[in-house]
């Protein structure tokens, strides 16, 4: 995967905290080109080390493999003394907090609990820090506590990749009966669309990322960035919107246009595919397809919503036409006839495009089914249907009468006439 | 002289009810027949029975010969005819049966019907006498019984008419000639039958001499009737099985499919070879018709549904690989287990299989192209050249199975609508006698609906249910969804 063109530094300052690390190294695992690799890598090694966090320190070095230098070299020293802090800030903690549960006042093991969750995620033990904040919610008093518990929980599932959680938290924030916080609804809905678009759910998420108010701005930069969502939100409707829901939604969306503006390209694929100049359109995903494939959470989906799109684009352009010349169509998808032959057949065959292909002259006819031949020859079959079935039922009834059973078999012929 | 010698004749015949004390040839009480009966059947049997004890009993049988004449004119004489011959059967009978054959010469199959049953049944259940007779003229004496005797009368003898016939069926099976027990079965199936509608035992035997003779025309006559009635459930599945048969042997798949689908569909507490075999059959022929195996439907019985895969795993298997569409890989895995298609007798049926793989294949193509080219047909439904692919394709334009042109020039097949436009008169005879047929259909479930609803034990049934709970009327369905 070559990406070139890929800054990884204006990259990474998109976002903060444990995504961070996790994306440039994930950058680093499947860039192929080794200068980015390097620079992603020792990104990654410095942000660890700021944060102190000695798990993904231990993987930034172990990958990068002493290629940068003496400085990048593995520091048993500071991993141990980190650690050391680490189980002293711990215990700490821990006494703590046992003294508020002696107490029994709420809002203190409430943030006995909370700290103790913060300290987990820092320190990469993600489980853990589930369990903590989890814990918090017994101790919750109001919503604005509810919703702060769902949002760490929002957080650490999204990291342990358990989308469900994700939505089922989502859900137990949005219910809260305190209208929220603008910017808290912004999050809320970009994490529901993120979960969707991880659990293949491409249609929902596309409407929760439509739905993401602009006041997202940078403040959910530990999860997810302004373009991400710009970029999440329009390849899921174009792969499963029809013409309509990405007019209304989409284009004349006033909100969704802030974030559009963010990614200009998406901005002009977007508008390539419903003005029909679906060449151009595939070209610039094309061209954004490499950077894509290094986003953490695109990566998997990302084959699957090209060939959406691509499909859709197909379907499209043959919809208004009695017939369509394949040479052209395939100049203007930018492929060979053969190659598009063979995607239409498989289109036709799975229903998507009522047409047939005259081969010889390589032309597609659209074919209207005889809606008159159609029923008459349906109504044959049923009656034929009927007919065979009451037929066989009168028959079992009669078994039934005579209640058959094989015990009686041999040696009773007897004819009850 | 023995008691009852003088005594008048036609009401009372004494049978003979002494206690055995001399051999079986003696223990036949002969009665005298009267003044006015056939004389000459005395001198005839005088002169064949070599002992004094054989002639007598030779009397008794000509005696019955006389009242089987004089007996067999209205339905009061029938009724009593066969009380006396049911005196007379048993070992009296039986123990002359030898001598039995020439007497039949004097009584018409036709009108004496029942006489000549009990003495031709008799004759036949010796295997010493049909040895003595194979393949001589008691093939030819039994087959004109059978098709020249009164209903009305054979079916007061049910069990020795079915005796008989299953002995005609022994004999020419023996003689390997299946082919002259066609016609006189055919018409025994007629004439035991009350109605078109009932099952006999016949009919199974009758099927499969048709199948050992290749005559599958003949057996059509017997298949085209619905039955409804049924007695034996063996006797219907072997029905179903001969018949399915019959019916792949001309091809005609979907109604042996239909067969075979009753097979393995009737109500059956433990499984049966015969169901396992049908089973093996409607797996195969399903799939040349369909493409797939349908699965079992709800008023399949438990047994079936529990065990008939697990004694029929190859063709399980193969349903599987035909799935795939592949059409080297079901090639490979009918090679690797020939054998055991062969031991079942299917190979044939197997190998009609891997054709309609092809078949299918091509008319999958139909609904996606206008016109292809031969190669493109032949890489895609993956045979080897184009030639092939012609001959395939001319094959099933040949059949009906496609509507297409070739265009030999080019090397393009051009795939055409179905021409057919549902107005010819032929179409609307067709769909009129459809519409009767269905018609007459519904009536006669509803009359079956209404005689159950009259029925005692139904209501007995609906009455205590109704104690316990209501029934609500949305509980019935009265017509499967399917059909809306």
């Amino acid at each position: 995967v070559s990406a070139d063109q890929l800054d990884v530094e204006a990259y990474a300052a998109q976002y903060s905290g444990r995504t961070r690390v996790a994306r440039l190294l994930f950058i680093a695992e499947r860039c192929g080109v080794e200068a980015i690799q390097l620079e992603a890598l020792r990104m990654a090694h410095d942000e660890a080390r700021a944060r102190e966090d000695t798990v993904l320190y231990l993987d930034a070095v172990l990958k990068i493999n002493s290629r940068l230098g003496p400085r990048y070299r593995h520091d048993q020293a500071w991993v141990d003394s980190v650690n050391r802090r680490a189980e002293q800030r711990k215990e700490k903690l821990e006494t703590e907090l046992n003294g508020y549960r002696t107490n029994l006042i709420k809002e203190s093991i409430r943030m006995g609990y909370n700290d103790i969750g913060d300290f987990f995620y820092a320190h990469g033990h993600l489980s853990e820090a589930f369990k903590s904040y989890i814990r918090t919610r017994d101790y919750c008093t109001t919503s604005k506590h509810i919703v702060q518990m769902c949002m760490h929980v929002i957080l650490v599932s999204i990291e342990l990749g358990q989308f469900a959680h994700v939505t089922n938290y989502v859900s137990k924030a949005e219910q809260t009966p305190d209208t929220l916080d603008a910017v808290i609804v912004a999050k809320l809905r970009a994490a529901a669309g993120l979960a969707n678009l991880e659990t293949k759910k491409y249609k929902l998420a596309a409407r929760k990322f439509l739905e993401t108010g602009p006041e997202l701005g940078s403040n959910y930069s530990e999860v997810i960035a302004p373009q991400d969502v710009a970029v999440y939100g329009a390849l899921c409707a174009l792969a499963s919107f029809d013409r309509s829901e990405l007019k209304s939604k989409v284009i004349d969306n006033i909100n969704f246009r802030n974030f559009l503006e963010l990614v200009p390209e998406v901005r002009e694929l977007v508008n390539d595919f419903y003005a029909s100049r679906y060449g151009s359109c595939l070209e610039h995903l094309e061209k954004l397809k490499p950077n894509l494939l290094l986003d953490i959470h695109l990566r998997e989906h990302l084959g699957t919503l090209y060939n959406d799109i691509r499909h859709k684009a197909i379907i499209q352009y043959t919809l208004p036409f009695i017939s369509v010349d394949l040479n052209t169509m395939a100049s203007a998808f930018k492929s060979s006839v053969s190659m598009l032959e063979k995607e239409l057949a498989a289109l036709i065959t799975e229903n998507k495009i009522q047409a047939r292909i005259d081969s010889h002259n390589k032309i597609l006819y659209a074919r209207h089914a005889d809606q008159r031949n159609a029923t008459f020859q349906r109504a044959l079959q049923t009656g034929n249907e009927f007919e065979r079935d009451i037929k066989a039922m009168l028959l079992r009834a009669n078994l039934i009468k005579h209640d058959f059973n094989q015990k009686n078999w041999p040696g009773q012929r007897k004819m009850n006439l | 002289t023995p008691l009852g010698r003088s005594r008048a004749h036609k009401s009372t015949i004494r049978r003979s009810s002494r206690p055995v004390s001399s051999p079986p040839t003696r223990r036949k009480a002969a009665s005298r027949t009267a003044p006015d009966q056939t004389p000459e059947s005395e001198p005839s049997s005088k002169g064949k029975a070599p002992s004094a004890a054989a002639a007598a009993a030779m009397e008794s049988v000509e005696a019955l010969v006389a009242h089987i004449q004089g007996l067999s004119g209205s339905a009061d004489e029938l009724a009593q005819l066969h009380g006396l011959l049911k005196q007379a059967d048993g070992d009296a009978l039986r123990a002359h049966s030898a001598g039995l054959l020439p007497f039949l010469s004097h009584l018409h199959p036709g009108a004496h019907s029942l006489g000549y049953l009990y003495l031709l049944d008799s004759f036949v259940s010796s295997s010493a006498n049909l040895r003595a007779h194979a393949g001589g003229d008691l093939l030819v004496t039994v087959a004109d019984f059978l098709t020249s005797c009164s209903a009305d009368q054979i079916r007061m003898a049910p069990d020795k008419f079915l005796n008989v016939c299953r002995v005609l069926k022994n004999e020419v099976m023996q003689l390997n000639a299946p082919i002259r027990g066609i016609a006189p079965l055919r018409a025994a199936v007629r004439k035991i039958q009350t109605s078109s509608e009932q099952l006999t035992p016949l009919h199974a035997e009758y099927l499969m001499l048709c199948l050992l003779a290749k005559q599958y025309k003949a057996g059509l006559s017997v298949l085209e009737d619905d039955i409804f009635e049924v007695d034996q459930p063996k006797d219907l599945f072997l029905y179903c099985y001969y018949g399915a048969m019959i019916y792949i042997g001309l091809k005609k798949f979907r109604k042996a499919l239909e067969l075979l689908h009753n097979a393995v569909t009737a109500p059956m507490s433990s499984l049966n070879a015969i169901t396992v075999e049908a089973y093996k059959k409607y797996v195969l022929v399903s799939l040349i018709q369909s493409g797939q195996v349908p699965s079992f439907p709800k008023y399949t019985s438990s047994t079936a549904q529990r065990n008939l895969k697990n004694h029929t795993q190859i063709y399980v298997d193969l349903s599987t690989c035909y799935g795939t569409g592949s059409y080297s890989d079901l090639e490979t895995f009918i090679q690797s287990n020939a054998e055991a298609f062969q031991t079942d007798n299917n190979f044939g049926l197997v190998k009609q299989v891997l054709s309609s793989m092809y078949k299918r294949n091509i008319q999958r193509l139909t609904q996606t192209y206008l016109t292809l080219s031969l190669e493109d047909i032949a890489s895609s439904v993956q045979l080897n050249t184009p030639k092939e692919a012609e001959m395939h394709v001319l094959r099933m334009i040949e059949d009906g199975e496609i509507h297409a042109t070739i265009n030999q020039k080019d090397g393009m097949v051009s795939f055409n609508e179905d021409p057919e436009q549902y107005k010819s008169s032929e179409m609307v005879e067709h769909i009129d006698s459809s519409i009767q047929r269905l018609m007459a259909l519904s009536k006669k479930l509803t009359s079956i609906d209404q005689n159950i609803s009259c029925d005692h034990a139904f209501l007995m049934k609906v009455q205590s249910g109704r104690e316990r709970a209501r029934f609500d009327y949305d509980d019935f369905d009265s017509v499967p969804h399917k059909y809306f």
